[in-house]
């Protein structure tokens, strides 16, 4: 349009004829977007499906605060508060006791209910409460119990299944989880009185390094997304751009020609919108059978906040016009042709540098913190995160051009690739910054994780060599005890047991002076062999007696030896709250014989010290209240022998604890982090690989006609190859330096802020490797295509 | 243009009164320009001097009306060396060509190789003036050019020509 | 027709793409030193003849042999290797690399054959020279005119001092009289090399710059001097 015509336009009826001509370029656009042929219709399909793929991560990004909400809420709603004050009996109490066990690894929620009366409150999800030895199961239970994986469970639930558990009652709908009802529960097993479930605690506050954890990695995996929807717009530009130029030449001017290809960017976007939309809601129907984290939820909760959503939806359209705008700013669309004048401007390094720096400055300007406390301010942390990472993006470009500006010579397939991009170094920069961002922050994160690692990994102590299992007995009945030792010991799988009785012996007398309470020390009570895992005995033959000292110097020996001493009298039965014997005072006698030994770490981690007697020196019968514990050994070579035990246990006391010993205990939380940062991750690095097949494959096809000349004068396919392998590991190399530095910087920071200074280097390699796989991947899936082009059909021009 | 060749080779399709012979040829060639009896009548006592006509058959009636004309062999052989002779190649040649190609279709002949042949004369003497004008000075450029350019329209006319010849044949056999 | 001394020789070319024929039954032949210009109508089969000359493409049946070598029985990298060394190649447009200057795209034939880069652009320096075009070796293709850009195509084709030329309308974009200084420089170059050149074009007036004419016809080839003889 000429200044003349746009005089006329300006002076139309239209009440803001600016806008009206704004719409008619839009619309003009969209007219191209659509109707510009197969290949009008290629473009904005890739567009749209590049667009889309972005948008469904970003829904499922927007989506993950309701998910944990409604888990959060759903979680809370199920509790069982013991509160401090015991619950008055009536009709509407219940009782209630934890009965959770795990199944080949997978946790089993599961709870023993005993209703006071008929108004008995039912947990969330159940309607109505079973009656005694039934129970109600989530879908999840009911399927493995039908299924021929789940019949060792099935011979430990030995509940009639008469109901399902609803989805408000269950965490996700791949949970385990069960309600029994049991008229034998009682006061003394651990069960309490309710009166209804659901909790008002406030929820468990994240660790202060966790959260700036969740936000680096919400920062860092963002990005990539965004600048994968940046490139997906800019798919076919230099073919949209001779189709401009046409439009060029029958008339329309500078601005029109502009307006008109942020329309056509606009309905891409828009359709890549509808098409993520779609997408994630089908992914959300199918979301239930996948399991990541740990967590897995249902399609409701997979919701995204309204104002994230409306924001992609607003950002994304936005976005896409901004970027054609900015795309179409160093390229000057005449009516004969397309120049680009970014190839004379030289890009400058002195607004680019300030980014980073400021970023790292942000970082360290959030102070410290530490597990144990300290403020994050979740602003700063992003802010920074997110200008380092920007700052690296913004580098890249005048990086890869300062980088391949220097090659000279080389090889003929280097000297290909080097010359392409020293002519327009722009689209491999902008290719490659997506992975710029995601490596950069996955090094920084990595390094983050491996200082912090430690915090989150317990040293448990415990050692599961010389144990796997550990019971404790709910019986204070020392025959009972015995029986159920004995039946552990014929348990399938089971090679042996540590069983021991522990109790409480004092000096018998009045207190003393200077002293509160009579001293007491711990009885325990086991064979040979058990007591041989408990402390350093020696030989031992029934009848012997010894005194442990603590070797872990926590009780001090003098103390001890004031009841646990050879040819100490003490008293077996004394009341705690009296402090006089519980009855007729029972006594026993320390032999003189007893040896004085130290003592051992037990499978269990613990440590016990006193009087330690075989059954033939000390009768079980005379210890007061006496408490059981079991430690199994399993055999390794019997696959489910934890499962054997448990059955056992359960066959027992449905209530009877089991814990498997293991020597490293991972926090959950940040397992899970962990674990979601590689899944994510991986898929971000997926959706960089097709976006750079995609711009590969497109110019390869723009230079159908030169491969084939390149083909007749005899040039080697591997030459060719060679090139195209070189042209997109150069920018993939010089965008991972950049990653590390990067990186490397944000980590350093973000360990600053924790506090942090040892870390680990060697993670940072799978991230290089990563890279370089994707540029191995990109380049042997653009060989196929190549060998086609590279066909002397390019050369027929009719 | 050839009168007598064009006349012989109209007779070779069968035997002719002077009067059809004219006929024959104001509706193929004579199109701006028709023939007058005298010029026929000249023409074919020369041809029959010649030896390459002879009457074929006297009609009963006074005037030359009476006379049918045929080819003899000699007739035919100087039609066809005709025919397959390149014409010298110079400006507005086609309307010698023009007749040869519809004398040739007429007479079953090769029209195609007839053409060709005039490419290769044509061609030969673009080669000249394309080598007069590489060792030539600016003038001598100049005056080749212009052959050339004239040339290469007839030669143009002759790809043209060539494409068109099954049209062509179906139009004068009709 | 098999004439003595013949460099390249084709006989009985048959190539359909599809169910339409583009040659049916070709026969060629060039001698060292000769430049054959092959005429014909558009979709004739020009094109297609030229590349089954060069090996390019194989033909569905028929032989072509150049010198001691049957191209027709050659694997896909002999004959690459054999394009490379022995025949040089200009065609009508879009055949410099874009990125690399003037120079460098006249250095990549002889690159591609194992120049070192220095020597390789050396020659390719003379080359420039001869053609009249080494004011702009530094130059990228797209800021080169049309008729720079054919003489550094010639110059690449002739670079390899190869023994057959082939040239599909070398200056079908280009005016008269850059086409005619582009032939002139071609012919004169090739001559002075003893090389052949297969030049196809539609323009009389380029093919009168050869020896000897073709005509490609219907897939079919008409050789002019044939008919003359």
């Amino acid at each position: 349009m000429s200044a003349h015509e746009e005089r006329a336009a300006n002076q139309g009826s239209g009440p803001d004829p600016g806008r009206a001509s704004w719409a008619r370029d839009l619309a003009m656009g969209l007219r191209f977007a659509v109707g510009g042929g197969r290949e009008g219709w290629i473009r904005t399909a890739l567009t749209a499906v590049g667009v889309g793929l972005g948008v469904v991560l970003l829904l499922g990004a927007a989506s993950i605060p309701h998910i944990l909400e409604s888990r959060q809420a759903r979680g809370d709603a199920r509790v069982a508060v013991n509160g401090d004050r015991p619950v008055k009996r009536s009709s509407a109490t219940l009782r209630y006791a934890d009965a959770g066990t795990s199944f080949h690894g997978d946790p089993v929620r599961g709870a023993l209910l005993r209703p006071d009366g008929p108004d008995a409150p039912a947990p969330p999800g159940v309607h109505e409460l079973p009656h005694h030895g039934e129970m109600v199961v989530s879908p999840a239970l009911k399927e493995l119990l039908a299924s021929p994986e789940g019949t060792l469970l099935r011979e430990r639930l030995r509940f009639k299944a008469v109901g399902t558990i609803a989805e408000p009652g269950l965490a996700g709908p791949g949970e385990l989880a069960y309600y029994a009802v049991s008229d034998r529960l009682a006061g003394e097993d651990g069960s309490f009185r309710i009166a209804g479930f659901g909790s008002r605690i406030p929820p468990r506050e994240l660790p202060p390094t966790l959260l700036v954890l969740i936000i680096v990695a919400c920062v860092v995996l963002l990005m990539p997304v965004a600048l994968f929807i940046a490139t997906a717009v800019r798919f076919g530009g230099e073919r949209r751009d001779r189709r401009l130029a046409a439009l060029r030449l029958i008339g329309a001017d500078r601005r029109t020609v502009r307006r008109t290809a942020a329309g056509e960017a606009l309905f891409g976007a828009v359709c890549g919108l509808l098409l993520g939309t779609v997408l994630f809601l089908a992914v959300r129907q199918g979301i239930g059978s996948v399991t990541v984290w740990d967590v897995n939820a249902f399609p409701g909760d997979v919701t995204p906040s309204p104002a994230l959503a409306a924001l992609v939806a607003v950002a994304v359209p936005l976005c896409a016009v901004g970027v054609t705008l900015v795309a179409l700013r160093g390229v000057v669309i005449e009516p004969l042709g397309v120049v680009r004048s970014g190839a004379g401007r030289r890009r400058r390094v002195w607004w680019r540098l300030p980014l980073p720096v400021a970023g790292i400055a942000l970082l360290l300007a959030n102070g410290q913190v530490g597990t144990g406390g300290g403020t994050v301010d979740p602003y700063l942390i992003a802010g920074g995160a997110v200008l380092v990472l920007l700052g690296a993006v913004t580098l890249l470009p005048w990086a890869v051009e300062a980088v391949v500006g220097r090659f000279r010579g080389g090889p003929v397939p280097w000297q290909l690739a080097t010359r392409r991009l020293q002519l327009s170094s722009g689209p491999a920069a902008r290719a490659v910054s997506g992975i710029t961002v995601a490596v950069a922050g996955a090094i920084a994160l990595q390094l983050f994780f491996s200082a912090i690692q430690g915090d989150f990994m317990k040293v448990t102590g415990q050692d599961p060599h010389r144990a796997q299992q550990d019971v404790t007995l709910p019986s204070h009945d020392v025959a009972t005890i015995r029986e159920m030792v004995a039946r552990f010991r014929t348990t399938k799988g089971v090679r042996g047991v540590i069983a021991t009785i522990e109790s409480t012996a004092s000096r018998p007398g009045p207190v003393r002076r200077g002293e509160d309470f009579p001293p007491s020390t711990q009885v325990t009570v086991g064979d040979c062999a058990s007591l041989g895992e408990l402390a350093h005995t020696g030989p031992c033959k029934d009848g012997d007696v010894f005194v442990v000292k603590d070797s872990t110097g926590m009780v001090d020996t003098g103390y001890l030896f004031k009841t646990a001493r050879p040819g100490a009298r003490v008293l077996l039965n004394q009341d705690i709250r009296t402090g006089k014997p519980d009855g007729a005072p029972r006594t026993w006698t320390v032999p003189r014989t007893a040896r004085v030994v130290g003592s051992r770490k037990d499978p269990s981690g613990q440590t016990a010290f006193g009087i330690f007697a075989t059954p033939g020196a000390l009768d079980t019968a005379a210890l007061a209240d006496p408490r059981a514990r079991a430690m199994v050994r399993t055999d390794p070579a019997v696959a489910d022998a934890a499962e054997y035990v448990r059955n056992t246990a359960a066959r027992i006391d449905p209530l009877m604890d089991v814990r498997t010993l293991q020597n490293l205990e991972r926090d959950k939380q940040f397992g899970s982090v962990r674990t979601g940062l590689l899944v994510a991750s991986t898929a971000t690095l997926a959706l960089i690989a097709a976006g750079m097949l995609v711009t590969t494959l497109e110019q390869l096809r723009e230079r159908r006609r030169l491969l084939s000349v390149l083909v007749a004068f005899g040039t080697r396919r591997a030459t060719l190859g060679w090139s195209v392998l070189w042209q997109t590991a150069v920018p993939v190399a010089l965008g991972l330096a950049l990653a590390l530095a990067a990186g490397a910087g944000l980590g350093l920071a973000l360990l600053r802020t924790a506090g942090k200074d040892i870390f680990d280097w060697s993670v940072i390699w799978p991230m290089v490797g990563g890279g370089a796989g994707l540029v191995a991947v990109v380049t042997l899936l653009s060989l196929p295509p190549l060998w086609r082009l590279m066909r002397p059909d390019g050369l027929r021009t009719e | 243009m050839s009168i007598g060749h064009t006349l012989l080779g109209l007779l070779e399709s069968g035997p002719r009164h002077g009067y059809d012979l004219k006929r024959a040829f104001d509706e193929h060639f004579g199109h701006d320009r028709p023939l007058h009896y005298g010029q026929v009548y000249s023409t074919m006592s020369r041809l029959l001097k010649n030896g390459l006509v002879e009457v074929d058959a006297v009609e009963a009636g006074a005037g030359p009306e009476r006379k049918r004309y045929a080819i003899t062999d000699a007739g035919v052989t100087d039609v066809a060396q005709w025919l397959a002779r390149a014409e010298k190649p110079e400006p507005y040649l086609q309307s010698t060509l023009y007749t040869k190609v519809v004398l040739a279709l007429m007479t079953r002949r090769d029209a195609a190789e007839l053409l060709d042949t005039q490419r290769t004369e044509h061609l030969r003497l673009m080669r000249g003036l394309t080598e007069r004008k590489r060792t030539g000075d600016l003038a001598d450029q100049l005056i080749c050019d212009h052959a050339l350019f004239h040339l290469e329209a007839d030669l143009r006319w002759l790809e043209l020509t060539a494409a068109r010849l099954d049209k062509l044949a179906e139009a004068v056999r009709a | 027709m098999t004439p003595e001394g013949s460099l390249l020789v084709a006989e009985g070319l048959h190539k359909a793409y599809g169910p339409t024929p583009a040659l049916d039954g070709a026969d060629f032949s060039i001698h060292p030193g000769e430049v054959v210009a092959v005429m014909g109508p558009s979709g004739s089969g020009k094109s297609t003849l030229l590349h089954c000359l060069a090996g390019i493409i194989a033909p569905d049946s028929g032989t072509v042999r150049y010198g001691p070598h049957t191209l027709t029985g050659l694997s896909d990298a002999r004959r690459s290797a054999l394009r490379r060394t022995d025949f040089g190649f200009v065609f009508q447009f879009g055949q410099l690399v874009p990125e690399l200057t003037a120079l460098e795209n006249v250095a990549l034939p002889l690159r591609l054959n194992g120049t070192k880069r220095k020597e390789a652009e050396r020659q390719a320096r003379e080359w420039l020279e001869r053609l009249e075009v080494d004011t702009v070796a530094q130059q990228r293709p797209g800021e080169l005119s049309g008729g720079q850009g054919q003489r550094i195509a010639v110059a690449r084709a002739l670079a390899t001092r190869p023994r057959v030329v082939f040239a599909d309308e070398p200056t079908g974009a280009l005016d008269s009289l850059n086409g005619e200084r582009v032939l002139t420089l071609l012919t004169d170059a090739a001559r002075d090399t003893h090389a052949a050149v297969v030049l196809v074009t539609h323009e009389a007036r380029v093919a009168a710059y050869s020896d000897r004419e073709i005509v490609v016809r219907d897939g079919k080839v008409k050789d002019m001097m044939a008919g003359l003889i």
